[in-house]
């Protein structure tokens, strides 16, 4: 079953309580920033303090990733030292085309072999920022074996396309960007994040952006402070007839098989393979929400 | 292993909470001389100055002069922040060899 | 050397006049109420002084002669500086201090001990300041460290004997009823206040505000009052009384807050008319904010909450989460206009609050209540007293007394601070027996005294990870490291009385 990513939480690699502290949240992922949060001058020593913190420190079961500058200001370092160092996936910022992604894979696949670590065992996040990869999205997400995920990140996004973020009206300026990229992500099968909501003191409109993004198909959002992981955590655990609908969908699965019958129904509709599959995850959502559970009959 | 020479002075690290600022220099005497000022130099202090030296010793330097203000940073954060100042001070930033740091650095 | 019920060593003659602890309800005494001299005020004679000198004299103060003083106005008091300056100028030495507490702005008491005009202290509390010297060693006689419940058992008792009490009051009229709910620079209740004027055998107001007679209402009666002092200040106002205590935004300590508050859902006692009491900062106090919420939506009201009170807890009384407010100390400015406002909202002495020695105190009916701390061992001992390097900072306050009195104690405390862990394998003071304490609420996780299996049983299906102590401790020591163990000299620099007179613990100098 694949990994949730509900939310993924960025820390500047330059800070070293939130290193420590960064797992304790509850986010799904975690993102630690070499590139826009770090002024040029901390750039090396930031490089080392994360190194050191992701080859030390236990993140337990939390996705680890880390954004690295562009491969001619610092990023090729930053590879070569986060790929020994265990990180999960490197985040490759303003991702424009095809070509940036094996640009990067090749410096990885390198660093991979140079350390005697597993072949292809470091990912690839892309982020897409601008209005060209906007258009190569799909191109992007089905560039390299490595893909799990395709983000979107409109601040920049916006200011290339000469308008501004209105969250206010629903965000239309970015409506065309996060259609590219959920459909880009799910015709390559990997995950779509969205971008970032900067107000942290803002919960009501983060819970209605969110609304917006798993309306359009998003597996998550990308989070700023950890008070806006519960949130979005909410708005992603589904309701009690969900989780019901779901349950029905899987038992009538397990009695199909049993009595090895072809083809299964529900209330006399057919059950196929992607009703199956959306069941699958409604309750995985529901169980990381901790509001279900697998046999359990829980009180509600 | 790769010598690490001290050239010129090199800092890293902040005066943050969880932190540590190192100052590396030359040290005309020869050696390693670290004044140390910590937050938790009664608990910790021992512990902090071994990790310094370890990663000195690591690196291949002999000869330097440290200036370190410690807010309660961890092992790895003062690994860190030794590294990111010698390398400054030996001038190889630009040059970092990951190969052999990984061969002690488990 | 005389080991106690928790494993610390006492000295002979410390056992000898004290006793050592054994447990927390190991004593039950009776005693006969001391009392404070009383000398008759006629008609027509004024209790109005010119100046703090005069009272000085007025009251006769000698050397060798024990004063004492509240800590109502915190970091903002000034009574203590000017009375203990004007006591020095006039050349008296030898004298014992005995303050409910002591906070930083007392640093001057570092000078008049180093002069001998003070060689003698008894507090709940020493902060950074004069904490830090008293480790290093510089009283002669140790201080003796008492919980509030505990102060107010001596006093009562005649453990403590007041000769003059020097009370601020941030209203008084000339006969001497006094309130600290009215005045330039209010403070709430004067709970502290109250056992030393009923005790001592002379009572001085100071205030800033003289107000017509009668002033009511009389949180200090005039018939407890000697003599009256006008003065320009009492303290700064803000420094009395925060202007709002605010919920913290640390995201470390809301989880924990979070955390502790569904412990207590969880629990036994969270049902129709149960009591409560907060902290008054950081992940105690936040744990009103969830509490509050849990309330509301089971719409289950509380009985009473205790206090240390807190503009939160005034809220929940005027939104009627909570049906009154039994207060022995009021914290900001929110806290006092409930206290103004309200008639649900009393005040109440220290003794009402936490002696263990009287006919039953407040903490007694207490059901839950959140602490924190800055060590604890994997015997669940609390230290709130000494830091991780071994140096007076903290105050014992009302951790005993709560914890030990109340159904549910909780301690939120985070894993780590910076570098110092919290839970330890053995704290470097006890000032809280692990016995009467019953959770561990930290941000990764919770530990419950194994004593409590009906509590273990309780929380069993809550969704937080549960440890025990010990695993918490490894937890916390592979993050950080083990800490080297802290240096201490021979000197006996503070005795820490447990609530009923028993010495639970001492505190040596430092070696530096």
């Amino acid at each position: 079953m694949e990994r949730l990513r509900r939310t993924m939480m960025f820390v500047p690699a330059s800070n070293a309580a939130m290193m420590r502290d960064a797992n304790l949240y509850g986010a799904d992922s975690i993102m630690f920033d070499l590139e826009d949060s770090i002024s040029l001058r901390e750039k090396d020593t930031s490089r080392f303090l994360i190194y050191q913190a992701v080859k030390t420190l236990d993140y337990g079961n939390t996705e680890t990733l880390v954004r690295v500058n562009a491969l001619n200001a610092g990023g090729q370092d930053d590879i070569e030292a986060m790929v020994r160092a265990g990180i999960d996936a490197i985040r490759l910022p303003k991702t424009e085309t095809a070509q940036d992604i094996l640009d990067v894979e090749a410096i990885i696949a390198q660093t991979e072999k140079k350390c005697g670590r597993e072949a292809g065992s470091t990912k690839i996040f892309a982020a897409v920022e601008g209005p060209l990869g906007v258009l190569n999205a799909l191109d992007i997400a089905t560039a390299s074996e490595r893909i799990i995920g395709i983000a979107l990140g409109a601040e920049d996004y916006v200011t290339s396309m000469k308008t501004r973020r209105y969250p206010e009206r629903n965000s239309e300026e970015i409506f065309f960007a996060r259609s590219m990229i959920v459909h880009a992500a799910r015709a390559a099968g990997i995950a779509a994040v969205d971008t970032v909501f900067s107000n942290v003191d803002d919960m009501d409109m983060l819970r209605k952006e969110t609304e917006i993004i798993k309306q359009l198909g998003f597996d998550g959002k990308s989070v700023i402070n950890p008070r806006q992981i519960s949130v979005i955590n909410s708005v992603f655990t589904p309701q009690q007839k969900e989780i019901e609908n779901a349950e029905n969908v899987m038992a009538a699965i397990e009695e199909a098989e049993a009595k090895g019958s072809g083809v299964i129904a529900l209330n006399g509709k057919m059950i196929d393979k992607p009703i199956v599959e959306r069941a699958q995850r409604v309750l995985q959502l529901a169980e990381a929400a901790g509001v279900w559970k697998e046999g359990e009959e829980i009180e509600w | 292993m790769t010598r690490h020479t001290v050239h010129q002075q090199g800092v890293a690290g902040t005066l943050e909470s969880s932190d540590v600022q190192i100052l590396i220099d030359q040290n005309s005497a020869g050696g390693i001389d670290i004044n140390l000022t910590s937050s938790v130099e009664k608990q910790y202090g021992q512990q902090i100055r071994k990790v310094i030296m370890d990663t000195l010793k690591n690196l291949g330097v002999t000869d330097a002069k440290l200036q370190v203000q410690d807010q309660g940073a961890l092992d790895c954060t003062i690994v860190a922040r030794t590294i990111a100042a010698v390398h400054r001070a030996s001038d190889s930033v630009s040059d970092i060899d990951w190969g052999e740091l990984e061969e002690w650095n488990v | 050397m005389v080991k106690n019920s928790v494993g610390r060593d006492i000295p002979e003659e410390i056992e000898k006049n004290y006793g050592v602890f054994e447990n927390a309800f190991s004593r039950k005494p009776s005693y006969s109420r001391a009392s404070g001299k009383v000398t008759a005020v006629h008609p027509g004679e004024s209790k109005k002084l010119k100046n703090i000198r005069e009272a000085i004299e007025k009251v006769g103060l000698k050397d060798g002669m024990t004063v004492s003083f509240h800590h109502h106005f915190r970091e903002g008091d000034a009574v203590l500086n000017m009375v203990m300056e004007e006591i020095a100028r006039m050349g008296i030495k030898n004298i014992s201090i005995a303050p409910s507490s002591i906070a930083n702005v007392h640093a001057p008491l570092i000078e008049h001990i180093k002069n001998g005009v003070v060689t003698s202290v008894t507090s709940s509390g020493l902060r950074d300041n004069l904490g830090a010297e008293i480790s290093r060693g510089l009283m002669n006689k140790p201080v003796i460290i008492r919980s509030h419940g505990g102060r107010a058992r001596a006093i009562e008792s005649g453990e403590i004997h007041i000769d003059v009490a020097f009370l601020g009051a941030p209203s008084a009229d000339e006969y001497g009823n006094a309130n600290g709910v009215k005045g330039k620079a209010p403070c709430g209740s004067l709970g502290y206040a109250r056992v030393d004027a009923k005790y001592a055998d002379k009572v001085v107001i100071l205030t800033d505000t003289l107000v017509p007679y009668p002033n009511t209402p009389m949180s200090i009666p005039q018939t407890d009052v000697d003599y009256v002092v006008v003065v320009d200040a009492i303290g700064d106002p803000d420094g009395i009384a925060k202007g709002a205590t605010r919920i913290t935004k640390n995201p470390k300590d809301l989880l924990i807050a979070e955390n502790a508050a569904k412990v207590i859902e969880a629990s036994p006692y969270f049902k129709e008319g149960f009591s409560f009491q907060t902290g008054t900062g950081g992940a105690t106090l936040a744990v009103a904010k969830f509490l509050a919420e849990a309330m509301r939506k089971q719409n289950i009201k509380a009985s009473f909450g205790l206090g240390g009170i807190t503009q939160q807890m005034g809220d929940m009384l005027e939104e009627g989460l909570v049906e009154t407010i039994i207060d022995t100390q009021t914290f900001d400015k929110g806290g006092i206009q409930s206290m103004i406002k309200n008639p649900n909202h009393y005040e109440i002495d220290a003794g009402y609050y936490a002696n263990p020695g009287n006919k039953g105190a407040a903490v007694n009916m207490l059901d839950v209540v959140v602490l924190s701390a800055l060590e604890i061992d994997t015997n669940f001992n609390v230290n709130v007293m000494t830091g991780s390097d071994g140096i007076i900072r903290g105050a014992s306050g009302g951790h005993s007394d709560t914890s030990a009195a109340s159904k549910l104690s909780i301690i939120c405390c985070p894993l780590i601070r910076g570098r110092i862990p919290t839970i330890v394998e053995e704290v470097n003071t006890v000032i809280t027996p692990g016995e009467t304490i019953d959770v561990v609420v930290t941000e990764v996780g919770i530990a419950v005294n194994p004593k409590r299996t009906d509590l273990e049983e309780a929380l069993r299906a809550l969704s937080i990870p549960q440890f025990t102590l010990e695993e918490l401790k490894e937890k916390a020591y592979s993050i950080v490291g083990k800490p080297a163990p802290i240096e201490y000299g021979d000197k006996t620099v503070a005795v820490i009385q447990y609530r009923d007179g028993s010495v639970i613990d001492t505190v040596k100098n430092i070696v530096e």
